[in-house]
């Protein structure tokens, strides 16, 4: 499965696209795609650039990232993993 | 320290009034993405994995105790209560708002900082030797110069879009802090036979896919021509500059297709239509801007402290250098806690630090280019407290050019061009060396880690380098072994293939341990390596691969 992500546009924070084309931060909240649906929606979102920068999609295992960049998008989810308290502080 | 004229309040004002605009424009949707971008580049605005990025230049790496707390303030009110320190003496901020970075710069603007040029195509931040004004080997200081190339090179409307960005630094002392040959153009300061300073020219220095060293085109440039000939160094590449391929725009490939001997006399023949003209400095110009940077006058005469507190005694071994005033020394805080992220300070250590600069430091403060901070003028008298100041806001770490002293860009943690992580395998790294004892055994060592080939973080001119590359997912290490960033400057070598990131820790302890089992009386890391070649230490890096 895939998830659309993005970063939104006032402060750049990592979101992702919901089943009713809403943004949310939480992975969780973000629409399932399959191949079919995962373009179409790309599409979509890619024009809702005053919301969301630079869309793309991210490939899904067992509801967390997964592929070649599940790292990347693990610490695009999750923060930074330097274990420092000052770059973990909630947004 | 230079202090801003009307013209430079007038431009950095406008510069911002015109960003706010932009930045307005884009959030109402008068601008889409694309072409917001570069408006936003040119303002220091980068859009990292998680966040905004906002880098602030620090003009050749110096600093007044207001300046820097105006950046606590800025990392307590809009980031998330730090900032980070880089390898180019600029300070970043990872999580700023797009929405508060207009307000952002114009707290920087109110104490005669900001965010241009520090992005694009464009002439960079000017770096210059940290130490510059304070060290005892200098032969003359190289801020002055580093101000008035940046004062050249600001909104110059010819280099502006450039075939790729442009890096100059300054060096004025016989110790290359600045690494001149490293950058795009570096400048030595150097006395000719007659005992008239200039300039060494060199040029097409750099790191990245393609690191190279700058060669000499001009041995002694007289000072008053330094403009022009710069101004001719750069129309030359920015005419034959490589627009059409970005891995070969940087002058370095330039410099190499077309030999440096070549580029130096095309060099020659642009300067000669204008060495004469209005880019000839005037002698009453040089005055004035010299006349920013005078050496701190004291009547203190005390010599450095022998004491019998044995922390204080080791950060004065470590961390302290000679000033060429008597009765002052230059001190390093150190950025680098054991195990900590190399370059973070909090907005209370700022804080602290800017208290002792002003109270005890002739309020100056300098950004270097292994990401740590340096007071260069202290009186001796005043380096306990000083220390002790710096105990309290947990700064003491009396470990400078130690191996634990480690250089780490962002890397996969926050930068959306890395492969790989570099803070949390420079973490590793320093926790063993600290644990084992090796980096207070093995003295002056340079480890520089990068998470992607654009070499941030310099891992090429390391005597350690690592790199981090993504293999299907997995992230590996490189090592490379021999490089040197400032004074017998060179390209380090890669040793073998790429190391999984837990295994690099035990590789690099066990390069030091080869180190002290076959170095010679008096070498430091970086001579045995040099005499018995990086294969010497190739079986300690594998052992357990």
């Amino acid at each position: 499965m895939k998830a659309v992500t993005a970063n939104r546009l006032t402060d750049g924070r990592v979101i992702y696209r919901t089943a009713t084309g809403q943004w949310t931060t939480e992975l969780a909240e973000a629409a399932r795609l399959d191949d079919d649906q995962a373009d179409a929606t790309l599409e979509i979102a890619s024009d809702e650039s005053q919301i969301a920068v630079g869309a793309y999609l991210i490939e899904l295992e067992e509801d967390r990232p997964g592929g070649q960049k599940w790292r990347r998008e693990s610490i695009r989810l999750s923060g930074p993993t330097t274990g420092s308290t000052h770059a973990q502080a909630t947004a | 320290m230079y202090k801003y004229d009307s013209y430079d309040h007038a431009m950095v004002a406008d510069r911002i009034a015109e960003f706010r605009d932009q930045v307005t424009r884009r959030l109402d949707g008068r601008l889409t993405e694309d072409q917001f971008k570069p408006l936003r580049l040119m303002n220091g605005v980068y859009l990292q994995l998680h966040a905004y990025m906002l880098r602030v230049a620090i003009p050749y790496g110096t600093l007044n105790s207001t300046q820097m707390r105006t950046l606590a303030g800025i990392a307590r009110d809009y980031d998330r209560g730090y900032g980070h320190f880089t390898t180019r003496q600029n300070i970043q901020y990872n999580w700023p708002a797009l929405v508060d970075i207009p307000d952002i710069l114009d707290r920087l603007a109110a104490v005669e900082m900001h965010a241009i040029q520090t992005s694009g195509n464009c002439i960079r931040n000017v770096t210059a030797d940290p130490f510059a004004g304070a060290a005892a080997d200098e032969l003359e200081d190289g801020r002055p110069w580093a101000e008035i190339v940046r004062q050249w090179s600001s909104f110059h409307p010819e280099f502006t879009f450039l075939p790729r960005k442009f890096k100059i630094a300054v060096n004025g002392a016989s110790a290359d802090r600045a690494g001149i040959r490293v950058h795009d153009i570096g400048l030595q300061i150097v006395q000719n036979d007659a005992g008239t300073t200039g300039f060494e020219v060199w040029v097409g220095g750099g790191q990245g896919r393609t690191p190279r060293l700058g060669q000499l085109i001009k041995p002694f440039l007289a000072p008053e021509d330094l403009l022009s000939y710069l101004t001719a160094c750069l129309r030359v590449y920015n005419q034959h500059g490589r627009r059409d391929n970005l891995y070969k725009a940087r002058i370095k490939i330039l410099v190499e297709a077309l030999g440096a001997e070549e580029y130096g006399h095309q060099v020659e023949d642009e300067w000669a239509a204008i060495r004469d003209g209005e880019l000839k400095l005037p002698a009453e110009e040089i005055a004035r801007i010299r006349a920013f940077f005078g050496k701190p006058k004291t009547a203190a005469t005390a010599p450095v402290p022998v004491t019998e507190n044995r922390a204080f005694a080791r950060w004065i071994d470590r961390n302290r250098r000679d000033h060429a005033v008597n009765g002052l020394s230059s001190v390093v805080i150190s950025l680098k806690p054991i195990g900590g992220t190399p370059g973070d300070i909090t907005d209370a250590q700022m804080d602290a630090v800017a208290d002792l600069a002003e109270r005890h430091g002739f309020d100056e403060i300098r950004a270097t280019p292994d990401q740590n901070l340096i007071l260069p003028h202290v009186r001796n008298d005043k380096l306990e407290a000083v220390w002790s100041g710096l105990v309290e806001a947990g700064l003491a770490t009396a470990n400078a050019g130690l191996a634990t002293d480690i250089v780490a860009c962002p890397g996969l943690d926050y930068c959306n061009l890395a492969n790989a992580r570099s803070i949390p395998i420079a973490q590793a790294i320093s926790s063993l060396l600290d644990e084992t004892g090796l980096s207070e055994k093995a003295g002056d060592v340079t480890i520089k880690i990068d998470g992607c080939i654009n070499a941030c973080g310099h891992h090429h001119v390391a005597h350690i380098g690592v790199l981090g590359v993504d293999k299907r997912g997995e992230e590996f290490y490189q090592i490379t072994l021999g490089g040197a960033f400032g004074t017998d400057a060179a390209i380090g070598s890669i040793i073998g293939k790429g190391l999984a990131g837990e295994d690099v820790p035990a590789a690099i302890a066990r390069t030091l341990e080869t180190y002290l089992d076959i170095r010679a009386d008096g070498e430091r890391f970086i001579d045995t390596l040099r005499r018995v070649g990086p294969d010497a230490f190739k079986e300690a890096i594998y052992a357990d691969a």
